[in-house]
């Protein structure tokens, strides 16, 4: 099971706009490659990326074979209130790996 | 035997191509067809240049993993903000890589890799809340593609 890693601060000023950085250990195997015996190796990649903020989607992205092994995404938020960002990644075999992460508003 | 026959000629030049190329493996998107993706994802506003900005190396070594980051010139607020940015590599055998979504929070900027097939233009296009498109692009130049083999 791909682990995902995801850094963004646990805490921050209300308003205050903070980044989150993630990444996710996956081959995103392209559907472009060939195998040792000339057979094309079939796609299989995160398709989707959905980030959730106190369950309000936020922010979510759709992905093409030209994104990269490993997939790194970096984007922003705005510190409203106390709670948790939920980040799921959707994969082209129906898997969902997601992970919560707190974030204290003062 | 040429792999080009007189037919194909024919037809390539009725489609209005230029030039006909006979790859092997892959047919390679070219601007065409990304403009067709942007139209689509566009909801057929046209992209004005301006507004939008693209961070790339002048060269990337390896195609397999080009990091980029997009910014975009506008305020992220209920009233106005950006909507999506769409990120196509040209000369890829596909041209789309990812489009981000966005609602009126943090900025408007994202980063991200991807693979590069060879030297081309990267474009990034994005589309505002009042459904205006800007657009960028960029040439890249790709020592060791990224796609395939």
């Amino acid at each position: 099971m791909p682990t995902p890693r995801v850094k963004m601060p646990s805490s921050a000023a209300k308003g205050e706009v903070f980044e989150v950085k993630t990444t996710i250990d996956h081959d995103m195997e392209s559907g472009q490659r060939k195998d040792k015996d000339g057979k094309p190796i079939p796609r299989k990649i995160i398709n989707k990326f959905t980030v959730a903020y106190n369950g309000k989607q936020v922010f979510w992205s759709d992905w093409a074979p030209a994104v990269s092994a490993n997939p790194y995404c970096s984007f922003f938020l705005t510190a409203t209130e106390s709670g948790t960002v939920e980040l799921k990644w959707h994969d082209d075999d129906g898997q969902v790996y997601a992970v919560s992460q707190a974030i204290t508003v003062a | 035997m040429s792999s080009v026959n007189r037919r194909d000629v024919l037809a390539g030049i009725a489609a209005g191509a230029a030039i006909i190329t006979v790859t092997p493996k892959l047919a390679l998107a070219d601007k065409a067809e990304a403009d067709s993706l942007i139209s689509k994802l566009t909801g057929g506003a046209k992209p004005q240049d301006g507004k939008v900005k693209i961070k790339l190396p002048q060269i990337a070594e390896n195609g397999n993993t080009v990091p980029f980051t997009v910014t975009v010139d506008h305020p992220m607020t209920e009233a106005s903000y950006v909507k999506a940015i769409h990120v196509l590599a040209e000369g890829n055998p596909s041209p789309g890589v990812a489009s981000f979504y966005f609602t009126p929070t943090g900025k408007a900027e994202v980063s991200m890799r991807m693979r590069l097939g060879k030297t081309q233009d990267v474009r990034a296009v994005a589309v505002l809340s009042d459904g205006s498109a800007w657009q960028v692009a960029q040439e890249i130049k790709v020592t060791i593609g990224g796609c395939g083999g």
